[in-house]
């Protein structure tokens, strides 16, 4: 019973990385039909820039409070990835708007490559250490389950943020501007929205996300990497294809059940394949979804219509 | 009624687009002053609708000019040029299905910051299409063609239009429900929005037009009263259904 919690409980925290990645992705598709491959990478980025501005700073000014850093990389990391998310918007997806829908998917592959190269030109190979600046020393609320500070922050950050981008896409003038392109571009020219502002606006907004989203990751486990950002960034998609690509609730509840699913499939594993296979397998949940999603159910858990666009 | 001293509302010389190597429109010559309800007849294919998405900015142009109260336009993207006053209500209505019945009206009013006036035109609109107001919270794509129609033109109202382009009006619609729309397209009219409608129902539209043009294979080839048209024999055998 302490295990399933346990799991349960690592599950939410996983969970709520992807869905504020996945968000990124659904939104971007939503609007464009576009797979964004390179949205990981944009998490990857907002780590190692709050990395290098909190190393930096613990350099200058080591008595500054540890919460204070956060901040600071945080700071520093979101208006760099929403940066980074609108120059490819600019530079590589805009003039691909009526292209075969192949042509953006590549390029996407291929902005993803890219931005990891630059990264390690920037940050080397090497892991660094991501400094623990939530305590993530586990407390323990019931007996003989754990959860560590930064745990219940990722958690909660995640759950505000989200509730934060629901509001504004369905309650603001913004919001139903967005809406209103995601349906038909031309129309919505037609009513005065610039559509190619609200666009790049998509990206940016969704890169927000995934820069606390990595902020969040690196603090978790304590690493940060140049390639970090490739397997939450395709569980992230996973994510969103499981809840229904397009749909922002299909993406939070895509991402909160495929870590619900990883973490306890992690915790059982052993016992189910008699010690073969032992929870470093955990990957497996997540691709064995995505295919088994795109089998049966291409529209996702929430998504009813089949798009034509890929 | 026109005359030769005025400056048009709108001006389009010699109009060409084309969408690829296939020219639709090969030269449009057409003028409509303030105040006038002016109606674009012609076959399927003859480029009418190109015609009005040139006007509107959602298609450029291969050739001539388009002027708006003396302005050239080609410079002005489509969602700049519903700021000048000249809105579309497109073909096929163009209601974006996901969104209710009062977000599609409140993106017609996307450009202006005047909530009070936004309120009175949202009040006007109502009166004026009472269908729409008891279905202000049903998601739009659950409305009948003609509530459809009806909700697109109230959405093209609230941008407070100096001109507004209709495209189809009647399409795909009971006759009933083309007579109502009918009759509202005149309300609109009498208020002083300037209108160019765009119609396979040659003989609806030249009855409520004061002035027409006939278009053929991306060319005008008639043009006149609307009273002149409806007699021409040569409109009625190929529009009005009426062979002699």
């Amino acid at each position: 019973m302490e295990t399933l919690l346990q799991q349960i409980l690592n599950g939410l925290v996983v969970g709520s990385v992807y869905a504020l990645v996945a968000l990124g992705y659904t939104m971007v598709y939503g609007i464009l039909g576009l797979i964004n491959f390179a949205h990981g990478e944009v998490l990857m980025i907002g780590a190692l820039s709050a990395l290098t501005t909190i190393t930096a700073l613990m350099g200058v000014a080591p008595e500054l409070p540890p919460l204070m850093l956060l901040g600071a990389g945080l700071l520093v990391a979101i208006p760099t990835c929403m940066t980074v998310a609108f120059l490819m918007e600019r530079l590589a997806y805009r003039r691909l708007r009526g292209a075969p829908r192949l042509a953006p998917l590549i390029t996407a592959i291929g902005v993803s490559f890219l931005l990891q190269t630059v990264a390690m030109i920037v940050w080397g190979r090497n892991y660094h250490t991501f400094p623990q600046l939530i305590s993530t020393t586990p407390i323990q609320p019931i007996e003989g389950v754990f959860i560590s500070p930064v745990q219940i922050s990722i958690i909660v950050v995640s759950a505000l943020l989200m509730f934060a981008l629901v509001t504004l896409v369905n309650r603001t003038r913004l919001g139903r501007a967005m809406r209103a392109t995601a349906e038909n571009h031309r129309v919505a020219a037609l009513m005065g929205v610039d559509v190619n502002r609200i666009i790049a606006l998509t990206f940016v907004l969704g890169a927000a996300l995934a820069a606390v989203a990595g902020v969040m990751f690196a603090s978790n486990y304590g690493i940060a990497h140049y390639a970090m950002g490739f397997m939450p960034g395709l569980k992230a998609f996973t994510a969103a294809v499981l809840g229904g690509i397009g749909n922002l609730a299909g993406a939070m509840l895509g991402g909160i059940v495929l870590g619900l699913v990883e973490a306890v499939g992690a915790g059982y594993i052993e016992d189910f394949t008699f010690g073969f296979l032992n929870s470093s397998y955990q990957d497996i949940f997540a691709f064995v979804i995505l295919g088994a999603v795109l089998i049966f159910r291409p529209t996702g858990l929430l998504g009813e219509r089949v798009s034509d666009r890929a | 009624m026109p005359s030769e001293g005025d400056t048009a509302l709108l001006q389009l010389d010699g109009v060409q687009v084309a969408y690829g190597a296939i020219e639709a429109v090969k030269g449009v010559d057409l003028m409509l002053f303030e105040g006038e309800m002016v109606c674009l007849i012609g076959a399927n294919g003859a480029g009418k609708t190109t015609t009005l998405n040139a006007i509107a900015g959602t298609l450029p142009l291969a050739g001539g000019t388009i002027r708006y109260r003396g302005e050239d336009l080609a410079r002005l993207p489509a969602h700049k040029r519903l700021k000048l006053g000249i809105a579309l209500v497109p073909e096929g209505r163009g209601i974006f299905t996901r969104l209710t019945v009062e977000e599609n009206l409140r993106m017609g009013a996307y450009i202006r910051k005047d909530a009070d006036g936004v309120a009175a035109d949202l009040a006007r609109v109502f009166d004026m299409l009472p269908r729409i107001r008891e279905r202000l919270h049903q998601v739009a794509g659950t409305l009948s063609g003609g509530e459809q129609q009806m909700l697109a033109i109230g959405r093209a109202l609230l941008s407070r239009p100096r001109l507004l382009l209709l495209d189809e009006p009647s399409m795909g619609l009971a006759p009933l429900i083309v007579e109502k729309i009918f009759e509202v397209v005149q309300s609109v009219r009498e208020e002083g929005v300037s209108i160019l409608l765009v119609e396979q129902n040659a003989n609806l539209a030249l009855e409520f037009a004061q002035r027409g043009y006939v278009m053929e294979s991306g060319r005008i080839t008639l043009a006149g009263s609307g009273r002149e048209l409806l007699e021409n024999p040569a409109v009625r055998a190929a529009y009005l259904g009426e062979s002699d």
